[in-house]
């Protein structure tokens, strides 16, 4: 009976963490895979408004973004502001990122081209008509309202 | 004497991982973007007159700046634009005075359909929030959605979303999305 006896004194073996290494590479990559890249710097206060009524955004290489909201930094007011790329704009500013969004792309995606409004809920429609105005004048014609999914309350 | 190879500790391999880990984190979003598509019109092109529509195929929805909701000249409330919506281009047949016009037309997959004539034209303030607006925008999206399923189901059995793309194409044939936004006014006064 005792064939199978170990001798020595019992000892609780130590946990292999050989494996850990792979399990923290795995969220890694999970992570990696599902996250974009931060490309710009919020310099305006965004909350976005939610709508029950939403697609994806599909192909983000494709999509150009413009931001709108009051600044973030609250000396420099409370006024509605654009921001395009890194830096505040007006909406005069408005064709010349359009085309330099446009540049950057192949000519076969360039029709593709969707431009995405981020825009605070508090903000008021004139700003958002005359940036929609600008961008009807340049062509940029497929537009998307950014929102959250809102979901069932009932 | 064979010679083993030492193993190498393996224990701060999951503290690099950790680090690559936390600065993937630290640096990327994971905010899905969604949102409400839409197609803006070509600007108006002067020499061409606006189309002359009857007053029966328009249902004019107007946001004032205080985010008050106006159809057809009267004030109403968010929760009722749906249906208001369905019910105005849900097409009457025989005709009826009181909704849009009807006509026929022949749509591959479906044959003879009904099609109203009706058009939502939408028009807000420069004062109106932005949530408001959206909120109307999702109003109307919900309407036209309800209205290709009710259609999809009839015909299909099957929700729009589900269709194979002819299908779906051909449903959205015959009921599409006329909302027309106006050119942007001032019609709530200063703001």
């Amino acid at each position: 009976m005792s064939r199978f006896k170990k001798k020595g004194e019992k000892e609780t073996p130590e946990v292999s963490t050989a494996s850990l290494p792979d399990i923290i590479f795995m969220l890694l990559f999970f992570f990696m895979v599902t996250t974009v890249m931060r490309e710009t710097d919020l310099l305006v206060k965004i909350n976005p408004t939610s709508a029950k009524e939403v697609q994806k955004l599909e192909k983000k290489d494709l999509v150009s973004f413009i931001y709108v909201g009051e600044p973030t930094k609250s000396k420099l007011g409370t006024n509605t502001r654009i921001q395009l790329n890194d830096a505040f704009a007006t909406v005069d500013d408005i064709p010349e990122f359009i085309a330099q969004e446009r540049e950057a792309r192949d000519e076969a995606d360039r029709k593709f081209l969707t431009t995405s409004l981020k825009v605070d809920k508090n903000t008021k429609m004139g700003i958002v008509s005359d940036i929609k105005q600008e961008l009807r004048k340049v062509g940029a014609f497929k537009i998307n309202y950014s929102v959250t999914e809102q979901r069932d309350e009932n | 004497m064979a010679r083993k190879t030492p193993e190498f500790n393996a224990s701060s391999m999951a503290d690099i991982a950790f680090l690559l880990l936390i600065f993937f984190l630290v640096t990327t979003t994971m905010d899905v973007t969604t949102g409400i598509n839409r197609k803006l019109p070509p600007p108006p092109d002067p020499s061409v007159k606006p189309p002359d529509i009857k007053d029966r195929n328009i249902m004019k929805i107007l946001v004032s700046r205080s985010d008050r909701l106006m159809v057809n000249g009267k004030p109403t409330d968010l929760k009722y634009l749906k249906e208001d919506v369905i019910e105005f281009m849900t097409p009457h047949f025989p005709d009826n005075e009181n909704f849009p016009e009807v006509k026929e037309e022949t749509i591959d997959l479906l044959g003879t359909v009904y099609k109203s004539r009706g058009i939502i034209s939408l028009k807000n303030d420069r004062g109106t929030s932005y949530d408001m607006y959206i909120q109307v925008q999702d109003k109307l999206a919900q309407a036209f959605t309800q209205l290709r399923n009710e259609f999809a189901q009839k015909r299909f059995g099957k929700n729009y979303k589900d269709l194979p793309e002819a299908q779906a194409k051909a449903v959205a044939k015959a009921i599409p999305v006329p909302v027309s936004e106006a050119e942007p006014e001032d019609i709530g006064g200063n703001n």
